[in-house]
């Protein structure tokens, strides 16, 4: 097993898109800050001083406590509390938990729906791809916040109000996710046309292969480049729109707050002096796309060197 | 004095995975009026050095000694801003390809002008008038009315004709040709190498024509040097260098290239180029894998291919209406069939039609009128898939570019062992893997080839494995789409004698198609000549090369490079 993934190390290590890392300053700063926040996400149930979803070690003595550093603020929190005394510090890891999760679940299904309708589109063509194509174009014409939006008020009236907060979560990932895909399947489709008339794809056709096969085996992984940059930048782009939904309240239930979520609730204690309620999941925020979208253009740079 | 002079200059691609050097204490001279070839294999530097001469060289690029002398003024030295002036109006280009080195949005007269007016004193009347003489000179009819065109109204030939009105334009004393007639056609091949030989005369301008082709070589230059990785390893008067070489490296470079005079039994092997292990004993069929045909379904007399009536019409432009379609009849009514065991050959210029013929044959186009019959089962009769594969198992293609037939995310082991595993051809993984190595073994490549991608090999070795894909069907009919074009002489010499061997060994029917009429001389026992689509004229070889019937494969093999001069060492000569 070691024997198999070393040669994948040094490989990885002699490639020029680790090399290309090792001298972007930028990209080295984004990826730390993305692994400090996504660590500290993934492993917020060990590392965060409180569980601010126990309700039983919730004490509304401890509410709107400021910051350690402030007056009146206590060592035990670190960035204060808000108003039902809850951790800010926790608050905002476990709410980049949620704000990860809906991010990479909701890009991970506009890539799925994006990559194959635009496989089918670029390959089958004709009417399949005038059809898909347009569908995109009729989507594109509306904000995907709008979308999203749309998608999230129609869930709200079909659903009972009691399964709703059960399902909010994937409610939105749904609506994140529709509201992407369109950009993938463009994309997808421009390579498709270009790979499908190779000779590597006409000489599968003569072994007899038949096209789904052609599609999985053959084209996919040659498309694939593109998307992954798109993916990249998308994800920012979903774990902000999660942020805007929950911001707006059509998002996550205050039950289980993502960082937007968080954002609101303090929203409304900015003007009585409690600014840190807001602030540090805004700061959260802030520094994670900023550095995910860094990282993104970072990789479509070093894939593509004819953009410089 | 030379009229120029590259004295020792050596050239640099630094990168961080150390220094490359392209070009090597490379020395040449050139006289007024005089043609000089520069010739060599894809990678020798030759033009790199045109490029350095004009100071273009493509970053990281870089010369890092020696000097270049315009008339005994050091060129190489200069500005950036001082070089475009020596470049266009001292000296003139001539790229490659002319459909990229016209601007499309100007018309041919602006360009010229534009050109003109930037290096020469002259009012844009006289430009005017100039432009207009230029074109024809270089022999465009009606130049007063031509002049006002855009370049896509040109066809290529005509286009490379302006490219060379361009580099004339100022009056050059030198003009660099960077293979000038690769893109084009045969019969506008020798009409564009006419021209330039007669200007030179005329014009007394000393031109380096840059080329891999032999032929061109020796049809227009007066001096030929010879490199190779870098280095000038020969230099001096053409007819020497073609006839009596004193480099081991130019004699097998000659001898490597297809002869149209004469058939070989095979080509030498050529010393020299990439080593590849010839496989020490030739196959012994009752034993292999390759052998072991089976359910080939039944087998007739007749012929094993038939093609009757053949046409194909692609439509251009898909309107509702068809009278408002446009389509394009690319195969009229072609009639041939290929005999168990033949080797059948179809040549003609591009857009004749004959990579057509070829993918309807193998089922990757559906033809719009006639049929195709294999070993008498109508193959365009056929429904469906399920119905067509066991077909597809004996019909097998070989592309023309090695770069683009091999899926570069896959393992040579996964391409080569595709069809055995989708056919179920072994009874197991590890046979498969065995059956993958030797096929790999049979076409020349080493053991360890297996576990590597495609961008690791040259482009010979990646026909190698197209080559090993084919034959894993063990198919009964191979069809090569000009299955060398792609590649430098020396390496098609190896591909075209392992197709040879694997040919005559396996009793491989083929169909073997190129534009290219010596190779197909060595090639193939039968040959049909295509023009617009139509079959004019289909022959025995020899007889088709000694008394070709129709006009039109007269001219063809008229406009063929004779190389009467070249050495004949070491070849061996059917008949």
């Amino acid at each position: 097993m070691i024997a198999r993934i070393a040669p994948f190390f040094t490989r990885a290590a002699d490639s020029d898109l680790w090399h290309s890392f090792k001298r972007s300053p930028g990209a080295i700063v984004a990826a730390i800050v993305t692994l400090v926040i996504v660590l500290g996400a993934l492993f917020a149930p060990v590392v965060a001083p409180h569980n601010p979803f126990d309700l039983a070690s919730l004490s509304i003595m401890d509410a709107n406590t400021p910051p350690a550093w402030e007056e009146g603020g206590s060592p035990d929190f670190l960035l204060g509390t808000d108003d039902q005394g809850r951790d800010i510090l926790s608050a905002v890891m476990y709410g980049s938990r949620v704000s990860l999760l809906v991010g990479f679940a909701s890009v991970l299904f506009s890539m799925v729906l994006g990559v194959t309708l635009g496989l089918i589109s670029g390959y089958a063509g004709g009417r399949v791809d005038s059809f898909i194509m347009r569908i995109a174009d009729v989507q594109l014409s509306f904000p995907a916040i709008l979308v999203a939006l749309l998608i999230d008020g129609v869930a709200r009236g079909l659903l009972p109000r009691d399964m709703h907060d059960q399902l909010a979560l994937y409610v939105l990932i749904f609506a994140i996710g529709i509201s992407g895909w369109v950009q993938y399947a463009r994309t997808v489709r421009g390579s498709t046309l270009v790979e499908r008339n190779k000779e590597y794809v006409q000489a599968a056709k003569l072994i007899g292969i038949g096209p789904i096969t052609i599609l999985r085996r053959h084209i996919l992984p040659n498309v694939m480049g593109p998307v992954l940059v798109i993916a990249t930048i998308h994800l920012a782009i979903a774990i902000i729109t999660e942020a805007t939904l929950s911001f707006l309240g059509v998002g996550v239930p205050p039950t289980a707050p993502s960082l937007g979520t968080l954002i609101r609730i303090g929203n409304s204690y900015l003007f009585s002096g409690m600014w840190w309620i807001s602030i540090f999941p805004g700061i959260a925020l802030v520094a994670l796309v900023l550095s995910v979208n860094l990282l993104g253009d970072w990789l479509r740079d070093a894939l593509n060197p004819k953009l410089r | 004095m030379a009229l120029l002079n590259i004295e020792d200059i050596r050239i640099e691609f630094p990168s961080r995975r150390g220094t490359m050097v392209a070009v090597d204490g490379v020395s040449l001279s050139l006289e007024k009026g005089e043609i000089l070839g520069v010739v060599g294999e894809s990678g020798a530097g030759k033009s790199t050095i045109g490029n350095a001469v004009i100071g273009l060289l493509e970053a990281p690029g870089r010369l890092a000694g020696g000097s270049v002398l315009l008339n005994g003024e050091r060129i190489d030295t200069l500005t950036p801003a001082q070089q475009r002036k020596v470049r266009g109006r001292r000296i003139g280009m001539i790229f490659q390809d002319p459909l990229t080195s016209l601007d499309p949005l100007q018309t041919v007269e602006s360009q010229l002008v534009e050109t003109m007016l930037v290096h020469l004193d002259l009012s844009h009347d006289a430009a005017k008038k100039r432009a207009v003489q230029l074109l024809a000179q270089v022999g465009i009819d009606q130049p007063e009315l031509r002049v006002q065109q855009y370049p896509h109204q040109f066809s290529g030939g005509m286009r490379q004709r302006v490219v060379i009105a361009l580099a004339l334009c100022c009056k050059p004393e030198v003009i660099i040709a960077d293979e000038p007639t690769t893109a084009l056609d045969v019969s506008i091949q020798a009409q564009i190498l006419d021209l330039l030989k007669k200007l030179c005369r005329e014009e007394q301008v000393g031109m380096i024509i840059i080329t891999h082709d032999m032929g061109v070589i020796a049809d227009v230059t007066d001096r030929v040097a010879v490199l190779y990785r870098g280095k000038l390893v020969e230099q001096g008067p053409t007819a020497k260098i073609l006839g009596d070489p004193d480099h081991a490296y130019t004699r097998s470079l000659i001898s490597a290239v297809p002869r149209p005079d004469i058939k070989l039994k095979r080509f030498p092997l050529v010393t020299y180029i990439e080593s590849v292990r010839t496989p020490a004993q030739p196959l012994d069929l009752a034993t292999h894998w390759l052998g072991q045909r089976r359910d080939f379904g039944k087998r007739t007399d007749g012929p094993l291919v038939q093609v009757r009536d053949l046409s194909m019409r692609f439509v251009l432009k898909s309107a509702f209406f068809k009278r408002n379609q446009r389509t394009l009849d690319a195969v009229k009514r072609v009639n041939l069939s290929i005999g168990e065991g033949e080797v059948f050959g179809l040549v003609g210029e591009s857009g004749s039609g004959k990579s057509t013929v070829a993918r309807l044959i193998s089922g990757l186009y559906t033809p719009s009128e006639g049929s195709v019959t294999f070993g008498g089962t109508d193959l365009t009769a056929l429904k469906g898939e399920k119905e067509l594969n066991p077909f597809r198992r004996q019909i097998q293609m070989i592309f023309q570019d090695p770069f683009s037939s091999l899926n570069p995310r896959m393992r040579v082991l996964d391409i080569v062992a595709e069809p055995i595993r989708f056919h179920k051809l072994a009874a197991s993984e590890a046979e498969t893997r065995r059956i993958v190595a030797d096929l790999l073994d049979v076409v020349g490549l080493a053991d360890r080839a297996a576990e590597r991608f495609p961008h690791e090999f040259s482009g010979g070795q990646r026909q190698r494995i197209c080559i090993a894909r084919a034959l894993a069907t063990r198919p009964r009919f191979l069809i090569c789409d000009e299955p060398t074009s792609a590649l430098d002489v020396s390496i098609q010499a190896q591909i075209l004698n392992l197709l040879k061997d694997l040919q005559e060994e396996l009793g491989l029917t083929m169909l073997f198609i190129s534009h290219d009429l010596p190779v197909i001389r060595q090639m193939c026992d039968r040959v049909g000549v295509m023009r617009h689509g139509e079959l004019l004229e289909v022959a025995e070889t020899e007889a088709l090369f000694e008394h070709p019937q129709h006009p039109y494969s007269q001219h063809l093999l008229g406009l063929m490079p004779r190389l009467q001069s070249m050495s004949r060492e070491g070849l061996d000569v059917v008949g």
